[in-house]
């Protein structure tokens, strides 16, 4: 049963950080809300962490490193998050809406 | 531990039960990714995304790393799904049933750019030879503590005052100017 040994294998966790990374990508592009796509922001950086999770156990010689990257990784994306709401409730308050197309106050 | 070592476990033992397990967890994180990806309603992509995380963190047990696991735990879906959750409360964003013109971003081309993305990083990682080294330690929160503490402690400085300038930031754009 190959698919049962999936768990040891580089590139299963490769190719799953690949899928979120596009998903996410997806959202980024496709969504019209900030929320949203700030949802997929938090997708794509998992997706990077993932990555490096996977060569940290599989390639690396030293095995902590990428742990730490992925802990300092988790602490950007919970600033940017932090960052990212507050930017959203400001822009709620001026414009009474979080939708991507209504923010075209500098609009040529 | 490279690709050519793909074990082919039987399913009754540990080794196949861990396989079944994470045969689970990738079916929940790329579902959980998939619905916050695509759901019209904010609240149900949060929910996809708590479903996501979860799913991740049960990757990185398998990784060998419980710590960063448990991290992953208390600070995206503890966290980070928390403050969404908060900020979707204070801005409502009830997606308004506007489908009107949709641009070609938010079909075919989006879609198209997620597929190509996907595709090619998948070609790219099968065609790829991973080489493995030998492991100089084992990788234990033991370790990770020493050398957060030692090799990385400036890092770890500077990133608990960019948290700080972040949480000062939070407050300084979501006041309300009166």
């Amino acid at each position: 049963m190959a698919i049962l040994g999936l768990y040891n294998n580089l590139s299963t966790y490769l190719i799953i950080a690949a899928f979120l990374f596009a998903m996410g990508i997806y959202g980024i592009i496709a969504r019209r809300t900030f929320i949203a796509m700030l949802i997929a922001a938090e997708m794509i950086l998992a997706g990077a962490a993932l990555n490096f999770m996977a060569f940290n156990r599989f390639t690396s010689p030293d095995p902590v490193t990428g742990q730490i990257f992925t802990l300092f990784i988790m602490a950007i994306a919970a600033a940017e998050a932090a960052i990212g709401l507050s930017i959203v409730i400001a822009i709620y308050r001026q414009y009474d809406s979080i939708d991507a197309e209504d923010v075209v106050q500098l609009k040529g | 531990m490279n690709q050519s070592m793909l074990t082919h476990p039987n399913l009754f033992t540990v080794e196949g039960m861990a396989g079944v397990v994470f045969l689970i967890l990738i079916f929940v994180t790329l579902t959980g990714g998939f619905i916050a990806c695509t759901s019209r309603r904010v609240v149900r992509a949060i929910a996809g995304l708590i479903v996501c995380f979860v799913g991740v963190a049960g990757l990185y047990f398998f990784l060998n790393s419980p710590f960063v696991s448990m991290m992953q735990l208390l600070i995206y879906v503890g966290a980070i799904a928390v403050a969404i959750s908060f900020a979707v409360m204070l801005a409502a964003p009830e997606e308004k049933k506007k489908l009107g013109p949709t641009g070609p971003l938010e079909g075919p081309l989006a879609f198209g750019s997620a597929a190509l993305l996907a595709g090619g990083f998948s070609v790219l990682v099968l065609k790829t030879k991973w080489p493995a080294m030998a492991k100089t330690n084992d990788g234990s929160i033991k370790e990770i503590g020493i050398r957060l503490l030692t090799e990385h402690s400036m890092v770890f400085e500077l990133i608990s005052i960019v948290l700080l300038i972040a949480i000062l930031g939070a407050l300084v754009l979501a006041r309300r100017e009166d």
